[in-house]
């Protein structure tokens, strides 16, 4: 296991560079010159211009901007904003709100993606099955912003139930509805996925001896059916952190949540180069730790799984 | 010559024991499965009875119903698509069809118990065999974990397993597939139940390791004094441990017979054609008889005898009417106990 | 199901010493059918195959026909008479049938307009999207060796970076976002996945008993890859890139929500929904009718990936 989780830490460290290069050559290679657009129509002072982007080293050639870039990054360092602030700071303080309303988005999502789909699994063919694979076909078909939208002018303006924005980051209640919105596309994969492997392992051959041991069906299900069941959601709610990442720009511009989606959002607005490659670099680490923790867990879930 | 009657097929005869003492009884018993294609009738009226320490052997070929009879008496069929329209299931001389849920499950495991033939897909994958073994007491006897895991090892040492002290943490795919039909044998046997019903626990092994399990079995079955149902493809495995065979054919019995007359005088052409289909040493060079077709489309059994269209004796009578299962007696009349045969041309199959 | 004797019934051993081998002709039975034949069969009793190809072509010949269904022009704003005017639910077909919006056009014909931009990125992407990804797969699974570990390795590097993510970045760098655009950028992200499951299903298909006897026999390369191996590996390929190319319409409608997607003057159904979105308290309209087209369309899009793939996935039955 040690082995394993060192070569997968090895091969992180390609995939790692490789996707930060790609960022930041999307950044940086794009035409036009964010520098000279901080003045918008006015004239600007080209010894000040040049001056500016020589203290954010777009002067370089870019093969030395990225090296420099990640050189900082592994002091800790991911460069300044514009407005003369470090990203890192900005970062620090809007990372834990994503991090919480990711966090009441994938509760959300576990327990009703799962809870639905084990339901519509043990129902297959009949009329509650049918029903959620419809339920949960319409919410995918509906776009998280037209859901947020929704979302918003119906449970905040028109029946006054919720704050249509977020004041508070840290109060988990305000935070339910742009989890909940967050959560339902992703809560209708899983809960589309549980169905299916429910509805696939219910005819496997070790249920059919576990009735024949004569067991209870709670314990059939809670027990037989649920442990291989799990395995394939375990993985989905891995790689699905991504998707996580992009609806959280848009919920949280929906509901005014301070949060790195909103960073992010302003800096692609203002173009603003290292913002953007550092917020998506800490989300590229997230998502690789993440897959490798989930790699992890699917062979405490799988016995059949051995790592070399 | 008896009456022919088509519908009353007689109750498989007996080896002794009083009426309604019957450890199992299985009588005129139907199962049909709904599918898009339409109604398939898998059983068509068996009977069928075991008592304490017999070992009834389930003869038939693939869609015989030999396996979804067992699945009816074990209570595990799927329901729908699966449907049993008449019969009656007496353990003890009480019906199980009309038991409650919980009545039958209390049966299940406790009393009559199951062994499959895969053992690698019939064994939870995820669970380790310890865990699957020490269930039946934990939920059967409510013992704790613990107690349940210690017997868990005691029994895997009663089946032989070397090493199960350190084993019993394993999980089934760490096994070679003679060990694990072992593990399937001794959860089968957890309980001490009164009847086993083995579903060709042996067909998935190789031939060495099928004796060793028969021969476990065997054993187990004379120290507990279990009925055992083998249900198989195999004659060569029947020959060694049954004492009475049924041979099934299309969702019915079409003969039944103690094991060793059934070799030596078959009663039904069916029976004939799978003795005839054994290769052996003696006919080396000549030519493997094979019965000729293949087995009935359960959808649409032919009219009349189900084994006509096959049967090289076959005459107009077989395809108009079933055969019912009638008592098979000598040339002289007398008796042969525990004969029967549901052929229109039995006299001749067996005399001629 | 080919034959009865494969139903639910069928639960015991297919193993069977008594009938030879010899013994097929005997009786007449069902012929099997194929795959693709039987998925066909399938499909033809799902009555959401039915819908959803309904739907679909009626969206297509919006796309291709938009002057069919509206006389009115989705760019002739008239802010005067027309600001927010509520929708007129009984003028069927009619320039004010579903009102008009912020800038004084007609929201049904606006709705009608942008159908194109969204089926041709949704098609597009899609198609791009399985050239690319299914070509690089087919050659990862099927060579092997050092090409494997190339492609293997760029499609790790491009999956980490998660999509609508990466497409907000590629798309910022574009000033003039036209759909070509967004197509590539959505495409440039997108064909990982395609890729995976084209070489995951290459892999499969080589190994097959079928495959190994075609080489026994002495068939070329390219005849295995085309005649055997790429019909078996493609039932997968399709299943996702049909369910994905739902996916596709809505990123780019988000985008387009978010000011990263189309640009004016492109109708986009993403860009009108933003638009809505300012007034939707006292005027949910402007919203809920692009909205309301948008999630139809995809959602026709996923209900035949759906179909499909249940056809095509025999496991599910």
């Amino acid at each position: 296991m040690g082995r394993y989780v060192a070569r997968r830490l090895l091969q992180m460290i390609p995939v790692f560079i490789g996707t930060t290069l790609i960022i930041f050559l999307m950044v940086h290679i794009l035409p036009g010159d964010p520098i000279r657009a901080m003045w918008g129509d006015k004239a600007a002072d080209p010894a000040q211009v040049a001056s500016l982007r020589h203290e954010f080293g777009l002067d370089q050639p870019l093969w030395k901007q990225y090296v420099d870039y990640m050189g900082n990054l592994f002091q800790g360092d991911f460069g300044k904003t514009f407005g003369g602030r470090e990203v890192i700071d900005e970062m620090s303080e809007s990372f834990p709100v994503t991090l919480r309303l990711t966090a009441v988005a994938m509760i959300i999502e576990i327990i009703v993606g799962i809870g639905l789909g084990a339901w519509a699994g043990l129902r297959a063919g009949k009329a509650a099955d049918t029903g959620v694979l419809i339920f949960t076909l319409i919410v995918i078909s509906i776009p998280v912003f037209v859901l947020g939208f929704l979302a918003r002018f119906v449970l905040a303006d028109q029946l006054g139930w919720v704050a249509p924005n977020v004041q508070d980051s840290t109060d988990y209640a305000q935070l339910f509805l742009p989890g909940f919105v967050l959560a339902m596309l992703s809560m209708a994969y899983v809960a589309r996925l549980t169905r299916t492997t429910f509805a696939e392992n219910l005819r496997a051959d070790y249920m059919r001896t576990a009735m024949a041991k004569g067991l209870p069906r709670r314990r059939i299900v809670g027990v037989h059916l649920l442990r291989n069941s799990l395995i394939p959601v375990v993985t989905f709610l891995g790689t699905d952190i991504g998707g996580f990442i992009g609806g959280a720009v848009v919920t949280e511009g929906i509901f005014n949540v301070q949060g790195v989606g909103n960073l992010l959002f302003k800096a692609l607005q203002q173009r603003e180069g290292s913002t953007i490659v550092g917020v998506v670099t800490v989300f590229v680490l997230v998502i690789l730790v993440i897959n490798l923790l989930v790699d992890l867990l699917y062979a405490v879930l799988d016995p059949r799984i051995r790592y070399a | 010559m008896t009456i022919m009657d088509k519908t009353a097929d007689i109750p498989a005869p007996r080896a002794g024991g009083p009426d309604d003492a019957r450890l199992l009884e299985v009588r005129d018993l139907h199962v049909e499965f709904h599918t898009r294609d339409g109604v398939a009738k898998a059983v068509n009226g068996v009977n069928y009875s075991v008592d304490s320490g017999e070992t009834l052997a389930v003869l038939g070929e693939s869609g015989s119903g030999k396996s979804v009879t067992a699945q009816a008496i074990m209570g595990i069929l799927d329901m729908p698509p699966g449907k049993i329209p008449q019969g009656q299931i007496l353990y003890r001389g009480q019906d199980m069809l009309t038991m409650s849920n919980e009545e039958r499950r209390k049966i299940r495991g406790q009393k009559i118990a199951m062994i499959f033939q895969d053992a690698l897909s019939s064994l939870n994958p995820v669970l380790s065999v310890g865990y699957q073994l020490g269930e039946m007491f934990r939920v059967h006897q409510g013992l704790s974990k613990k107690q349940a895991k210690a017997k868990a090892i005691e029994l895997m040492e009663r089946v032989k397993i070397p090493a199960a002290k350190q084993r019993v943490s394993d999980y089934p795919h760490q096994f070679s597939g003679g060990m694990r039909q072992r593990i399937m044998i001794a959860m089968a046997l957890a309980l001490e139940p009164d009847l086993i019903i083995a579903d060709e626990p042996t067909t998935a092994l190789d031939v060495t390791v099928q004796a060793q399990v028969m021969d476990l079995l065997k054993e187990l079955q004379t120290e507990f004094n279990m009925g055992l149902i083998l249900i198989t493809h195999d004659l060569g495995v029947v020959a060694d441990v049954a004492d009475k065979i049924a041979v099934m054919y299309a969702g019915r019995i079409v003969e039944t017979a103690p094991v060793h007359e059934l070799y030596k005088r078959p009663a039904h052409p069916y029976t004939r054609g799978l003795l005839d289909s054994i290769p052996r040493l003696d006919q080396k060079g000549q030519e493997l008889y094979a019965i000729k077709g293949l087995p009935p489309n359960l959808l649409k059994i032919p009219s009349g005898c189900a084994f006509n269209p096959r049967c090289p004796k076959a005459e107009d009578i077989c395809r108009t009417e079933i055969p019912a299962l009638v008592p098979v007696s000598e040339q002289d009349g007398s008796e042969l106990p525990g004969r029967g045969s549901a052929c229109h041309f039995w006299k001749e199959t067996i005399h001629g | 199901m080919p034959d009865a004797t494969k139903t639910e019934t069928e639960t015991e051993a297919v193993a069977d010493a008594t009938a030879a081998p010899s013994a097929a002709t005997g009786k007449t039975q069902d012929k099997p059918r194929s795959l693709w034949g039987d998925a066909w069969f399938d499909l033809r009793h799902r009555p959401m195959f039915w819908i959803s190809s309904i739907l679909l072509l009626t969206l297509l010949i919006v796309a291709a026909f938009p002057g069919l269904f509206t006389s009115a022009d989705p760019s002739d704003g008239d802010l005067t008479n027309h600001f927010l005017t509520k929708p007129e639910l009984g003028h069927f077909f009619q320039p004010d049938w579903f009102g008009y919006d912020g800038q004084g056009r007609s929201i049904y014909a606006r709705v009608i307009y942008g159908t194109r931009a969204s089926i041709m990125v949704g098609v597009g992407v899609t198609a791009a999207v399985t050239l690319v990804g299914g070509l690089l797969g087919m050659l990862a699974g099927y060579f092997g060796g050092w090409l494997d570990s190339i492609i293997s390795r760029v499609t790790d590097i491009f999956f980490g970076i998660p999509f609508l993510l990466g497409a907000m970045v590629v798309l910022n760098s574009f000033t003039d976002r036209k759909v070509y655009v967004v197509i590539l950028a959505l495409a440039f992200l997108g064909w990982t996945s395609i890729c995976r499951v084209m070489r995951a299903s290459v892999i499969t298909a080589k190994q097959a008993d079928y495959v190994t006897a075609a080489r026994a026999l002495g068939a070329g390369t390219s005849r295995i890859l085309f005649r055997h191996v790429l019909p078996n590996a493609l039932a997968p390929t399709i299943v996702v890139a049909t369910i994905a190319l739902g996916g596709y319409i809505s990123a780019e409608a988000t985008l387009s929500f978010l000011g990263l997607g189309l640009g004016e003057p492109t109708i986009s159904w993403g860009i009108d929904i933003a638009q809505g979105s300012q007034a939707i308290r006292d005027n949910p309209h402007a919203l809920l009718f692009p909205a309301g087209m948008l999630s139809l369309t995809v959602f026709a899009f996923i209900m035949l990936g759906d179909a499909v793939r249940d056809a095509l996935d025999p496991k599910l039955r």
